[in-house]
């Protein structure tokens, strides 16, 4: 089904749905979401591609949503993962779930039959597979949700800015799981500093600093690409290094208050502590400059250190004053003497990962045209990416050479038995990116 | 009395505690044996107390009469310091003069959380904050396995009696709550953040920070009329055993509470919202993103349970969470 039968079978529904909602109001009863009113047609099919923690928390949102809603396929990699999200989520949703063994589909491919059958597609893999499954989303005139990040190298990032093109053509409500932007202390405060409250701004601090995440122990009997696919974050064809897996989020929100992208990066990065064997080839710290084509910089910090300081939160500075964010629903303005002059402060927090699905299920239903996340997700992925160029190589990157960069990350094949382009060598160590001798562009 | 607890043995630990028992407890330090770590347990008297206040909220009343055996609460909140080697294994090594015991390796740890969950307000001779209930207990049993000693969650009338330490008014130190600054960090003087423990007066009885700072897990379920069903034999050390997920009570309001909510009587339940910050599904077992309000206190009862007790209390199964 494209677009404009969508939006036509949505205007069905809505006249329909009006006319029995009157109805059922005199009656004095309830108008429940979905229930006898309605029709098979107005039911929005969606498919779930990537059924990890992540994907199976979407597919839970996007079920929470007050639209009628059917999950009807679902795809991963593995077996295991589907069906155990396939569980979590028919325990909760019930009938909303229609995911027979037909419509459960296993494998690197198993992605182009699940968009078929869906009008909204829930893309949440490791990152690497995003712009091959945003392409084909878009070829296949899907409305999309996708997680960030989309790309993990330049080639990746291309594509999904080729395809984000066509969807606006094909007006295709995309978003992206940037869900700060869907944060309403996010909002609220980035609104009164691009009217002006602290006037321009001339610098910041942008921070992920935790305490890194999950390993799977090597399985014997278990392929190289198994093992990576098990680890994909610990391996950049996939992940694309913590930098861009994570520390996207306040790099976007970087990017979103200088409503810009910076022309050129570097920084700084290593791996201090997490050398083993167990952690593929990744950094586990990323120190870097975006400098922007107005001279601001903005200084971001990323790694993952166990039982030191953390900090996860922005901050930037303007001609007229600094600000605070962070994703604890905190946003707070001072003025240059440092005085608060702005405290967000709400009692209703609304999770912003439900919102971002209310939001887009909510335009998809009226048959709207509101979400293109597409580009803005992407070039805030890639400003990311050139953060872990710089990194890696030691060197000033400038955006312009960065997106050109013929550089793919991803094998030449997909398949249990093909080889990774990265290799562990007979100790079962990864070469690790050395500045002044690695390649990145 | 001075007891180095930390060379008990788990095997003979039982035998000792009985001797314990029969003797006035006194207060202790307990070393983590092989680390620098230490905590302070004050000995608290076992006693009859008047639970609840008239003038509170209605889930404080009927006020009722609560016989409380003795224990041991620890004189501060737990501190990140001596969490953090329970949540890291490798900083456990890291800063473990001696080779981690295999009992304590086995033990399984938390989720590192992918935020920072001291949410920038500090970390040394800071309050542990924003665990759940399941992982509050689960480091009772890091501690249980570095020591040999049954520590516990305070159930709700241990902590109202410790807290209270023999007063009768809404604060151990009377009714006028303009003086709650000289005791807690709350939303009066706390900057919005935790602050390092036991800076403040402690109450009667030596507990620092029972108001404010960070609130505290009791093993409690939290139920708003528990307390007209505290009759009787039920008056002996009350216990509402959690079975269910949501709500466990949660007591002593923390550094952003108004200091009516950070009283002696004040309850609060903890609420699924404090996870809605957690993208996955299933959700964590162990972290609140949006609880950084909630931390935990020790108790240790005077007279241990059984061990196939002690292994109960600690092994319940995580209860799954969407």
């Amino acid at each position: 089904m494209n677009n404009e039968e969508l939006r036509d079978k949505r205007r069905e529904f809505l006249k329909t749905s009006a006319l029995v909602a009157g109805g059922v109001m005199l009656n004095g009863v309830a108008f429940a979401n979905g229930g006898a009113h309605s029709s098979v047609d107005d039911t929005i099919k969606i498919a779930l591609i990537g059924c990890g923690g992540r994907g199976t928390g979407a597919a839970f949102q996007a079920l929470s949503t007050k639209q009628n809603l059917k999950l009807v396929a679902m795809a991963d990699a593995f077996s295991d993962r589907l069906e155990g999200a396939y569980k979590e989520i028919s325990d909760k949703f019930g009938v909303k779930v229609d995911v027979p063994k037909e419509r459960r589909f296993v494998g690197f491919d198993a992605y182009k039959k699940a968009i078929a059958l869906a009008d909204v597609v829930i893309l949440a893999t490791p990152p690497g597979f995003r712009p091959s499954h945003f392409e084909e989303a878009v070829n296949q005139s899907k409305h999309v949700f996708m997680e960030k990040p989309v790309a993990v190298d330049s080639p990746g990032i291309r594509k999904v800015l080729a395809a984000a093109e066509i969807a606006k053509t094909k007006k295709l409500n995309v978003v992206v799981g940037l869900q700060r932007r869907y944060q309403n202390n996010y909002r609220d405060v980035i609104k009164r500093i691009q009217d002006g409250a602290i006037g321009d701004i001339t610098g910041g601090q942008v921070y992920w600093n935790s305490g890194g995440v999950w390993v799977k122990p090597r399985e014997v009997n278990q392929t190289e690409m198994e093992y990576q696919m098990r680890n994909w974050y610990y391996f950049n064809w996939l992940c694309g290094d913590h930098i861009v897996e994570q520390h996207v989020h306040n790099i976007d929100i970087a990017n979103w208050v200088k409503n810009a992208y910076p022309v050129s990066v570097q920084g700084t990065g290593s791996r201090a502590w997490r050398t083993g064997k167990d952690y593929g080839e990744i950094y586990d710290n990323h120190s870097v400059e975006l400098t922007y084509a107005d001279g601001s910089v903005i200084n971001s910090q990323c790694r993952h250190f166990e039982g030191i300081d953390n900090r996860v939160d922005e901050s930037f500075h303007g001609t007229k004053g600094r600000v605070f964010l962070s994703a604890g629903n905190e946003g707070r303005l001072y003025d240059t003497k440092n005085k608060l002059i702005y405290n967000y402060s709400s009692k209703v927090n609304p999770n912003p990962y439900q919102t971002e699905h209310d939001e887009l299920f909510a335009a998809i239903a009226k048959g709207e045209y509101k979400f293109w996340d597409a580009e803005r997700g992407a070039k805030s992925c890639m400003t990311a990416i050139i953060g872990r160029y710089a990194t890696y190589s030691g060197k000033t990157i400038k955006w312009d050479d960065a997106l050109k960069a013929d550089n793919s990350l991803f094998p030449d094949e997909l398949s249990w038995t093909a080889k990774p382009k990265l290799l562990p060598d007979a100790n079962g160590l990864y070469p690790i990116p050395t500045p002044g001798q690695t390649k990145v562009i | 009395m001075k007891v180095k607890l930390s060379l008990l043995v788990p095997l003979a630990f039982l035998a000792v505690q009985t001797t314990l028992a029969q003797e006035k407890p006194a207060s202790y330090k307990q070393q983590l044996e092989g680390t620098k770590l230490s905590f302070d347990m004050v000995a608290i008297p076992g006693g009859e107390f008047i639970m609840g206040s008239k003038k509170g909220n209605a889930d404080e009343q009927p006020v009722h009469k609560v016989k409380v055996a003795p224990f041991w609460m620890s004189s501060y909140e737990v501190i990140w310091d001596n969490y953090e080697p329970f949540l890291y294994k490798d900083y456990e090594a890291a800063h473990s003069t001696a080779p981690i015991p295999k009992n304590v390796d086995a033990i399984t740890r938390p989720t590192k959380p992918y935020l920072d969950m001291t949410f920038g307000m500090g970390k040394e001779g800071q309050p542990a904050l924003a665990m759940t209930h399941y992982n509050a207990i689960q480091y009772c049993k890091w501690l249980y396995a570095r020591t040999g000693v049954f520590y516990r969650l305070p159930t709700e009338a241990e902590w109202e009696y410790a807290c209270r330490a023999g007063s009768v008014t809404e604060y151990s130190f009377g009714n006028d709550g303009s003086k709650l600054g000289d005791y807690a960090w709350f939303n009066g003087n706390s900057d919005g953040k935790t602050h390092v423990v036991g800076q403040k007066k402690p109450n009667a009885w030596g507990l620092y920070d029972m108001y404010g700072n960070v609130a505290e897990w009791t093993y409690d379920q939290y139920i708003p009329d528990f307390y007209a069903s505290v009759k009787g034999d039920k008056a002996n050390d009350p216990v509402a055993v959690p079975e269910k997920l949501y709500p466990n009570a949660v007591r002593g309001g923390a550094y952003n509470d108004e200091a009516k909510d950070a009283r002696s009587a004040s309850r609060l339940a903890s609420d699924p919202s404090w996870k809605q910050l957690d993208p996955q599904i299933p959700k964590s077992n162990w972290w609140f993103p949006e609880a950084p309000f909630v931390g935990m206190r020790l108790v240790r009862p005077v007279t241990p349970p059984s061990k196939e007790e002690i292994e109960a209390y600690y092994s319940k199964a995580p209860i799954k969470d969407y």
